[in-house]
């Protein structure tokens, strides 16, 4: 479904992505982990043309991201995304935030995206907080009305950039339980995350990056066992230390 | 000095004065709303990635902020009757050099405005699928304008102080109208006191509003 070949990326003179190629088929649950500046979170919004690339090819079911003739905007609108910092509208309530992309977008009619609004808000759990201002939620419950707002748009695939990086601890697993239930249920998923819990429970490939380049793209049971290189060896073993 | 202040005068100059202050308003809110369209749309042309359109809006702006307003207000109001071929009047020829005029003002707060947007928010509106015009009117531009109210009322102050440079055309807005009373009754003392008063409490009313703004949005 996702497919990237030979994928390379330059700020000026600094290269931040070095012959990247992977593929996410449908249904699976791909995980990127690596160190920060590794270039993983560059990579996920090259997926969704948020990001220019100056080499190589990305196709999303067969649509190529960089080519100047793809209708860009009609093509996220087929991918879900959520940041690492929510990125809800600061200026219009939860419902709206949610209602915005599916009004002016997809042209669904006021009643419809209201009702799609309300049983994505029960799904993540917040029913309550419909009428609030983003502001108004702790950062936990801004990600799953995030994520609500990704899925109004019924995607056909979803990336996360961080999802819980800066989330409180406490509020870590109440995001992490709505991701695990989307994977679950067989959404397509490209997840960049330091969350090894996720990625042993519902991951079916791991990504490490390092300094641009794709170092290690193997099954889950392959990068937990030991079989993995020597600088994922050494990132696993910083970030699971404690 | 204040024993012999004509308060008389004063008193029965109120309908005239109010006439002018009439025209003073009508300019100033006119000018802003005009100022801030046209501004609006060269801070879009200034931020868009077409070169051509964004050194135009750029020039267009370094250009009018070189000029003297008092010399702007002049030109138009000889310019314009040769443009349009007939006499337009006093008001209409100032009501546009102080459009095109603010404009240029109003394009550098806009695009300070769009700018203090996060790009994480238009990421935001894209990732969803919103093209660049129903980003920058749903997401960039309501977020944008709320940034910039303070700012666009300090603006729309000085403004209104500086419709009072339409003296020089002969254009009777409030200064103009006292003016007059001031040298047919030679009561200047009374006349520019008055002026002055009232030019002074609506500013001053007009930015403490501002600050409580201010305050009310850092939160």
């Amino acid at each position: 479904m996702i497919e990237l070949r030979k994928v390379s990326k330059w700020y000026e003179d600094f290269q931040v992505l070095d012959d990247c190629s992977t593929k996410v088929s449908k249904g699976e649950v791909v995980v990127v982990c690596g160190p920060s500046g590794s270039g993983k979170s560059t990579l996920i919004k090259c997926v969704n043309g948020l990001e220019p690339f100056q080499k190589g090819v990305i196709t999303v079911n067969g649509t190529s991201v960089g080519d100047k003739a793809t209708n860009l905007p009609k093509l996220r609108s087929h991918i879900g995304m959520v940041f690492q910092n929510f990125e809800l509208f600061p200026h219009i309530s939860v419902t709206e935030n949610i209602k915005l992309a599916q009004l002016k977008v997809l042209g669904r009619d006021d009643g419809e995206a209201t009702e799609k609004s309300r049983s994505l808000l029960e799904r993540v759990g917040l029913s309550d907080q419909a009428d609030k201002y983003p502001a108004q939620l702790s950062g936990g419950q801004q990600q799953r009305v995030a994520i609500a707002r990704a899925l109004a748009m019924d995607p056909i695939a979803m990336l996360f950039d961080e999802p819980t990086s800066a989330l409180d601890p406490e509020m870590i697993n109440e995001v992490l339980d709505v991701m695990v239930e989307l994977a679950t249920e067989g959404m397509t998923m490209m997840v960049v995350t330091h969350e090894m819990g996720f990625a042993r429970k519902v991951a079916h490939r791991v990504i490490f990056m390092d300094e641009g380049r794709i170092e290690e793209d193997c099954t889950k049971d392959e990068f937990f066992s030991e079989l993995r290189g020597e600088r994922a060896q050494t990132f696993l073993s910083k970030i699971l230390h404690h | 000095m204040f024993a012999e202040f004509d308060w008389k005068l004063v008193i029965d100059s109120v309908p005239h004065l109010w006439e002018g202050m009439q025209i003073t308003l009508m300019l100033t809110v006119l000018a802003i709303f005009g100022g801030i369209i046209i501004g609006t749309a060269l801070a879009l042309l200034r931020l868009s990635p077409f070169k051509t359109a964004s050194f135009a809006a750029g020039s267009y702006v370094n250009f009018f902020r070189s000029m003297p307003l008092i010399l702007v207000i002049f030109w138009f109001y000889f310019l314009v009757p040769i443009i349009v071929g007939r006499p337009v009047g006093g008001f209409y020829s100032v009501l546009i050099a102080f459009v095109l005029f603010e404009a240029a003002y109003y394009c550098e707060i806009i695009r300070a405005g769009i700018q203090s947007v996060r790009q994480g928010q238009v990421y935001a509106g894209q990732a969803l699928g919103l093209t660049y015009r129903q980003n920058m009117r749903y997401v960039v531009l309501p977020q944008a304008f709320r940034n910039m109210v303070p700012i666009l009322l300090t603006q729309a102050i000085i403004l209104f102080q500086d419709t009072s440079l339409v003296y020089v055309v002969g254009v009777k807005d409030f200064l103009v109208s006292a003016d007059l009373i001031a040298n047919r009754e030679n009561r200047l003392i009374e006349m520019f006191t008055v002026v002055a008063a009232v030019y002074f409490i609506l500013c001053l009313t007009g930015s403490l509003f501002v600050k409580r703004l201010q305050r009310k949005y850092a939160l």
